[in-house]
């Protein structure tokens, strides 16, 4: 069946199966390889998309769900032009390894940090719990996201945006 | 992983969705799906056609009165989370909730998915059991009202009829000063309880403990109201000897089995220990 949505600020169309994940959507008919799928059936985050601002996965989501939403995947929150700070602040604490999980770990980020700029160590912690890391690097990734959150108390967020 | 094959409605009133539901043998209301797609992921459940909830969205309404807390079945864990006047209106479902699942999932997940999922370890379940709550849905032959005790009827089954969809949970008026307390222990923190205890009680003449409502998850096939720990609990001082007591009795009152997460001796032993906890949290 057809189903319209936002992907990454572009409306898009696309046939689907109604079993379709929104995950598989993203990845086999958008070709937006960067949401990873880890478990497929909720647990990991790896999978981790925005939808109308939450973050959700997009393994426990059908594609025919999305009919009408703005989504925003791991796509959209970079630009060709330069780092955005959340990407800088990984690279500069070291944050992922075989960065399988990271495409989750950002968006997560990315969602929570849109909401609650000034959240404690404890919220990141508590947040993540959602997201595997098979690598184990938490104690990086949580410090990555702390360093970022200067970024999002800016009145001006625009710099977050690609 | 993919999920088997079945169609797809997405009806915008409560009475096209009991048709629909009610039009096909093996039809299944879907609201978050944050149960759900694991099932069908998995090939638990294979259902020939969906029937998406999301547009009800007169499901979606949290009403607070004099009559207690009305959640309707669409009404998402974040939902609860950012509603402050649960602080108040029901601070132990506010306490409780706190503990489901995580981050993203808390942002799709639902009370009706959840109560229609029972899961015996799900925090919802429980404080329905717990609270002697009201689970109100409507099927082809009109609207029924369930008692939360008698709506769980084993793991993942309930008193739920195939063409009937879960509209609302009413959970009875929370007063002023009641003691309550609520505990869990995860290995993980957002991950399914090993178990869980729910308390309340309200303070009598000396302030003594009255009406006790002591509930338990995740230790037998469905969420379980401890009778036994209750009267241990009514009409005595919430000290640390009740507390003890309430405790032994605890573990004795429930009849776990061994699985791949603990063995029955474990869990029985960690009920004792999460209602003394939910207890001394609620006498503090």
């Amino acid at each position: 069946m057809p189903v319209r949505f936002e992907v990454n600020g572009k409306t898009v169309e696309v046939e689907v199966e109604p079993r379709t994940t929104l995950a598989d959507c993203l990845r086999h008919q958008l070709r937006l390889t960067g949401t990873h799928l880890g478990c497929e059936h909720g647990v990991c985050g790896a999978c981790t998309v925005i939808v109308d601002g939450a973050a959700v996965r997009s393994c426990l989501m059908l594609a025919v769900q999305a009919e009408g939403a703005e989504v925003v995947t791991v796509e959209g929150l970079s630009n060709d032009d330069d780092l955005t700070p959340l990407q800088k602040s990984f690279r500069k604490h070291h944050a992922l390894q075989c960065g399988f999980c990271t495409p989750g770990m950002i968006t997560t980020a990315h969602a929570l940090l849109s909401e609650e700029p000034d959240c404690d160590a404890a919220r990141v912690r508590e947040v993540l719990s959602g997201n595997l890391c098979r690598c184990t690097g938490y104690i990086s990734i949580v410090e990555a996201v702390l360093d970022a959150r200067a970024a999002y108390r800016r009145d001006d967020r625009t710099q977050n945006k690609p | 992983m993919k999920l088997p094959a079945f169609d797809y409605a997405c009806p915008t009133t409560l009475p096209e969705a009991v048709q629909l539901l009610a039009s096909r043998d093996d039809a299944k209301p879907l609201a978050g799906g944050q149960s759900l797609m694991p099932m069908l992921a998995f090939r638990l459940a294979q259902p020939a056609l969906l029937v998406d909830l999301r547009k009800l969205s007169e499901l979606r309404a949290i009403r607070i009165s004099d009559k207690g807390v009305a959640l309707g079945a669409m009404v998402r864990w974040r939902d609860i989370e950012d509603d402050e006047r649960l602080a108040t209106a029901h601070p132990l479902l506010k306490a409780a909730v706190a503990h489901v699942a995580h981050y993203q999932i808390r942002n799709r997940g639902t009370v009706g998915g959840s109560i229609a999922h029972a899961d015996p370890a799900a925090e919802m379940p429980g404080i329905a059991v717990t609270c002697d709550a009201e689970i109100a849905v409507v099927g082809k032959s009109g609207a029924q009202v369930f008692a939360a005790a008698d709506f769980f009827q084993g793991a993942l089954t309930t008193a739920l009829a195939p063409d009937q969809i879960i509209v609302e949970v009413r959970l009875p008026p929370w007063p002023k000063n009641r003691r309550w307390g609520f505990q869990e222990f995860a290995r993980r923190r957002g991950d399914f309880a090993l178990a869980g205890a729910a308390v309340f009680y309200d303070e009598g003449a000396g302030g003594k403990a009255i009406n006790a409502h002591v509930g338990v998850i995740g230790v037998g096939d469905r969420p379980l109201r401890l009778d036994a720990v209750e009267a241990v609990v009514n009409g005595q001082a919430i000290d640390e000897a009740t507390i003890a007591r309430a405790e032994a009795a605890a573990a004795a009152a429930v009849d776990p089995q061994d699985d791949i997460h603990a063995s029955a001796a474990y869990r029985r032993a960690l009920a004792g220990t999460m209602v003394e906890r939910a207890l001394k949290q609620a006498a503090a």
